[in-house]
């Protein structure tokens, strides 16, 4: 019975912890931008979660950063040590001292992870909220 | 950067020496466990570029020629320097911003 009750706040509190530990691995990557040499790291977040519920991905969907059946797809965070589920960033255009960091991606990834986690916030609450109308009964 | 652009006409530091121009290197340092990468200045270079060299005899710094070597700083590339690097800060004031306010959020969590 109780399990019920926070499986559903286990999947939103998974989802929220990656959430900021991408908002983390972006916010190093912006602080990094005028570093000589620094390359931009990242990790899917669809692939993290599916690892962090225990979930084998079928095929197919696994690797969504990939285009191409040798492409090696980028590393799921929550699986492995901490520094290896990191997948690295590419180049968007050539910079003479060869830092990977694109501002523009990383601004627009910040933002979109950081609105990403706010909703993540508001599911917990209302979640919380919903449960806590069916206890009390009124 | 602000003090290169200070000393874009200076003839003559402490030393008797035109003023050179100093550039930061940055360096990654790890920050905590879990792949998060924090910013530091690993060395602070002289650029070596020959100073900009004026003839102006009536200078009491001019050398026997008649010129006066001034710093050899670019107002130009400093300038897009300046720029770059203010660009950079706010990017990092705004980062540390949201990151406050989401903080400040997830206080707030299940009331």
């Amino acid at each position: 019975m109780l399990d019920k009750l926070t499986q559903r706040l286990d999947f939103h509190g998974n989802a929220l912890l990656l959430r900021a530990e991408r908002q983390r691995v972006i916010a190093s990557n912006i602080a990094n931008a005028d570093t000589p040499g620094y390359v931009a790291r990242d990790f899917q977040f669809a692939d993290a979660m599916r690892a962090a519920q225990g979930l084998q991905a079928p095929a197919g969907m696994r690797q969504q950063s990939v285009s191409d059946a040798r492409h090696i797809p980028l590393p799921a965070a929550g699986g492995g040590s901490s520094d290896s589920r990191l997948g690295y960033g590419l180049q968007t255009q050539p910079s003479l001292d060869n830092n990977t960091v694109d501002m523009d991606r990383e601004r627009a990834a910040f933002v979109d992870n950081a609105v990403r986690y706010e909703a993540t916030l508001r599911f917990i609450n209302g979640n919380a909220k919903t449960m806590l109308s069916a206890i009390q009964g009124q | 950067m602000a003090s290169n652009l200070a000393n874009v006409d200076a003839v003559a530091g402490p030393d008797g020496q035109a003023y050179k121009a100093r550039q930061v290197v940055f360096q990654t340092t790890p920050m905590g466990a879990d792949g998060a990468a924090g910013v530091r200045v690993s060395t602070i270079q002289e650029s070596d570029a020959p100073g900009r060299r004026v003839h102006d005899p009536a200078n009491p710094m001019a050398d026997a020629e008649g010129y006066v070597t001034h710093a050899n700083v670019n107002a130009v590339e400093e300038m897009v320097n300046m720029i770059s690097a203010s660009r950079s800060y706010q990017n990092n004031v705004e980062v540390m911003n949201t990151a406050k306010s989401l903080l400040l959020k997830t206080l707030q969590m299940g009331q």
